[in-house]
C-alpha cells in the first residue's frame, strides 16, 4: 500500500523536526545485478512500462524547466524523452532481454553502456558529453524498475538522506544545503554523522531499520522521539509542522541571548567558542555569536580527495576563516587523520586497532614534510587575525618539544623569505589519559590545553566510540573522566595555561555548572549550541 | 524518392536540441527519411542515430525521402533545415 503511513523507530542523535522527500544515499556503483529470468515477454513489459513512467517524469521536468529556465534549456528533457522512444535503444534492450534471458535492469544498463561508448568514441567534444545523457535517462529507467523514485524526481531539492552509514569522507562531499536530516541504519551517537548533524543543526536518527525502496517518498523525521515516518497523512503533517514552528520560536528566544555576556549570576565568566569543520561553518559560528573558533578541524582539507592539499589551498582556507572571524581567536587543530578518518593517499595501511594506531600527530612527527606544509599555511594565515595552533593526540613532553622545534624551523623559513606571520599561541589537545597524568609537565611547554572529551572518554573507558553495541556502557559523565578534566584544569592553571573543553561534553548543559566550578576557561561547542550553553551559564 | 543536399550552417552542427527537433519533424511523416554525412547513414526518426552522425558546420548533409508523403515531407524538412541548421 503506497499511501499507508510507515513508522520506523531508531535513536535520535539530534533533536528537531525535518519534513521532506527521502533521498537514498547509494555507495558507489554496481547497483544493477545480472539475473536470469524465464519469461522474456514479462520482462520486456516491465521495461516498457518503466520507460513510460520515465517519459512521464521527463515530461513533468520539461514543463517545470520550461517555466523556470525557458525553452532552449528545457529542450534537453524533450530530447531525453525521444531517447527513450528511440527504436535502436528499445531494440537493443529487448534483444538483450530475449537473447540472454536477463532482467530488464541489466539489459538497460548494458544498452546504456554501449550507447555511451558510441558517443564517447566520437571526435566531437560536445557529442562525447552526450554519453552522460544516455546514462542519465537509463538510470532513471533502472531506478523505476528497482522501485526507487516515484512521482516527480528532482534530485536538487533539499532531502532527508537515508543511508546504511556515512563515512566522514562522504559527508564532507555532500552539499549541505540539500540535506534536511540524516537517517542511518548503523552508526553510534558519537559517530561522525551524529557530530555533523549537530554542527548543521538538523535532526538525525541512527539505528533505524528502514525498508528498501523509499527513495523519493515524502517523510518526516521526528528527532525528539527518534521516529522516521514515511508517507505521513495530513493530520501527522499538520502536527509536525506545528512542532517545527515551536522549534523556530525557541530558536528565536535563544537569539535574544545574542550579544549577551557569558556570565553567571555570581559574576564568573567563561568563553564560549565554536567547533567548525570547514570554511562554510564560519557563518553558523558568527550567526550564533561564538566568541571565537575553539576547534577548527583541518581534516576537511585532506578528506574526500586523491592527493595532499597544497600549501596555497590550505592557506586560503585558513585565511578565509581568520579574516571572517575579524580578530576573534581561531584555534586551528593540525591534521587528525587516521582511526575513523581515512584518506587513501596517506597509505596508512590496515591496522588492528586504528584508534590506537598511526594517526594525528604521530603521522605529522614521522612525516614532517606533510606537517610543515600545514604549519606554513597556518603561520601565513596568522598574519590576518588571531590564530592559535593546537596539536592532537599528545602523550609525551618529548613530542611537544619536537613539534616546537619544527614550528620554529617553519617560522625561520618564513622570516628568511620575508613572509609575514603573527603571534601564534601553541596548545595541545588533552585527549589521552597519558596527557592528563603528565599535564603538570606539559603545561610548562605550551600556552593552553583543550580537552577533547570524545577521545579522552574512549581511551579512559576503553570503549570504541564507533561500536554501537557499546552505547549502553558508554557513560559520558563517568567520574573517571570528570576527575581527569579536573586534574587537567588544576595542572594547566598551575603551569600558566588556560584550559578549555572542545569535545561534545562541552555542550552538555547538565555539566556547565560543574565545569565552571572546576575553573574551565573556555567551552568550544557546535555553533548551534553556543547560545543554549550561554543560557545555561547565565542561569547559574 | 526525393533527394536533396544541405550544407550545415549552425556553428555547433546537429547537436542535441536541433537533432531532437529534426527527429520530431521526420516523425510527422510516414515516409522513411535517411540522412547521410561523410558516408555515414542514419534514420532521421531515430535520435541516437542522428546524433551519432556527428554532423558539424560546413558539412554536406544528404537527405533521402521515400514514401507516400515524400513530396510534402521533402518540402517541410528542407525548410526546417534552413531555419534551424
Amino acid at each position: 500500500m503506497e499511501t499507508e503511513v510507515k513508522k520506523y523507530v531508531g535513536k535520535s542523535v539530534y533533536k528537531g523536526i525535518a519534513i521532506g522527500r527521502i533521498r537514498i544515499y547509494e555507495k558507489g556503483d554496481s547497483r544493477v545485478k545480472r539475473e536470469h529470468i524465464s519469461d522474456a515477454l514479462k520482462e520486456t513489459d516491465r521495461f516498457n512500462s518503466a520507460r513510460e513512467t520515465a517519459k512521464e517524469q521527463l515530461k513533468e521536468l520539461y514543463e517545470k524547466a520550461l517555466k523556470e529556465v525557458g525553452q532552449a534549456s528545457a529542450m534537453i528533457f524533450d530530447v531525453h524523452q525521444m531517447m527513450l522512444d528511440d527504436l535502436d535503444y528499445i531494440e537493443s534492450v529487448t534483444h538483450i532481454i530475449e537473447s540472454q534471458k536477463v532482467n530488464a535492469e541489466y539489459a538497460v544498463a548494458c544498452t546504456a553502456d554501449n550507447f555511451a561508448d558510441m558517443f564517447g568514441a566520437m571526435e566531437d567534444d560536445y557529442m562525447k558529453e552526450r554519453a552522460a545523457d544516455v546514462k542519465d535517462v537509463s538510470n532513471r529507467v533502472i531506478g523505476i524498475l528497482q522501485g526507487r523514485s516515484e512521482g516527480s524526481v528532482s534530485g536538487d531539492e533539499p532531502s532527508i538522506i537515508l543511508a546504511d552509514d556515512l563515512a566522514p569522507s562522504e559527508t564532507v562531499q555532500m552539499d549541505k544545503s540539500k540535506v534536511l536530516s540524516f537517517v542511518t541504519r548503523y552508526g553510534s551517537t558519537n559517530s561522525h554523522t551524529a557530530i555533523l548533524a549537530r554542527t548543521m543543526n538538523i535532526p538525525a536518527l541512527i539505528n533505524v531499520d528502514f525498508d528498501d525502496g523509499l527513495d523519493g517518498k515524502q517523510a518526516i523525521v521526528d528527532g525528539y522521539n527518534g521516529i522516521l515516518y514515511v508517507n505521513p497523512d495530513k493530520e501527522l503533517l499538520e502536527a509536525m509542522k506545528k512542532k517545527q514552528e515551536q522549534d523556530e520560536k525557541n530558536k528565536k528566544l535563544l537569539h535574544e541571548l545574542k550579544g549577551k555576556e557569558n556570565i553567571t549570576t555570581d559574576g564568573r565568566k567563561i568563553n564560549i567558542y565554536a567547533n567548525i569543520g570547514g570554511v562554510s561553518d564560519v557563518a553558523a559560528a558568527l550567526k550564533n555569536d561564538a566568541g571565537g573558533i575553539g576547534l577548527f578541524r583541518s581534516e576537511f582539507l585532506y578528506l574526500g580527495r586523491d592527493d595532499f592539499p597544497s600549501e596555497e589551498e590550505q592557506f586560503n582556507a585558513y585565511r578565509t576563516v581568520v579574516e571572517n572571524m575579524a580578530g576573534k581567536k581561531v584555534i586551528i587543530r593540525t591534521l587528525d587523520i587516521g582511526a575513523d578518518k581515512q584518506a587513501d593517499y596517506f597509505n596508512l595501511g590496515n591496522e588492528e586497532n586504528p584508534a590506537l594506531g598511526y594517526r594525528a600527530i604521530r603521522i605529522c612527527l614521522s612525516q614532517p614534510e606533510i606537517f610543515k606544509v600545514q604549519l606554513r599555511a597556518i603561520y601565513r594565515a596568522s598574519a590576518y587575525g588571531t590564530v592559535s595552533i593546537m596539536y592532537p593526540m599528545i602523550i609525551s613532553v618529548d613530542e611537544v618539544k619536537r613539534i616546537k622545534k619544527i614550528a620554529e624551523e617553519v617560522k625561520t623559513e618564513l622570516s628568511n623569505l620575508g613572509i609575514p606571520y603573527g603571534e601564534v599561541e601553541q596548545g595541545i589537545m588533552i585527549e589521552t589519559p597519558a596527557a592528563v597524568m603528565i599535564s603538570d609537565e606539559l603545561a610548562k611547554e605550551v600556552d593552553f590545553f583543550s580537552i577533547g572529551t570524545n577521545d579522552l572518554t574512549q581511551y579512559t573507558l576503553a570503549i570504541d566510540r564507533q561500536n554501537q553495541r557499546l552505547d549502553e556502557f558508554y557513560d559520558s559523565h563517568h567520574p573517571a573522566v570528570l576527575k581527569m578534566i579536573q586534574m587537567t584544569v588544576e595542572n594547566g592553571h598551575k603551569g600558566g595555561c588556560w584550559v578549555g573543553i572542545c569535545g561534545e561534553l562541552g555542550a552538555d548543559t547538565t555539566l556547565t555548572k560543574t565545569f565552571i566550578d572546576m575553573g574551565v576557561d573556555e567551552l568550544s561547542v557546535s555553533p548551534s549550541f553556543v547560545l543554549s550553553v550561554r543560557k545555561a551559564v547565565r542561569e547559574i | 524518392m526525393k533527394e536533396f543536399k544541405y550544407i550545415i550552417r549552425d556553428p555547433e552542427g546537429i547537436h542535441a536540441r536541433p537533432a531532437g527537433l529534426l527527429v520530431k519533424k521526420a516523425n510527422e511523416y510516414t515516409s522513411t527519411v535517411t540522412l547521410s554525412v561523410n558516408g555515414k547513414e542514419a534514420d532521421a526518426k531515430r535520435i541516437f542515430a542522428v546524433m551519432g552522425l556527428g554532423a558539424k558546420k560546413d558539412m554536406e548533409l544528404s537527405v533521402k525521402i521515400e514514401g507516400e508523403d515524400e513530396e510534402v515531407a521533402a518540402q517541410s524538412i528542407k525548410s526546417f533545415l534552413e531555419e534551424n541548421l
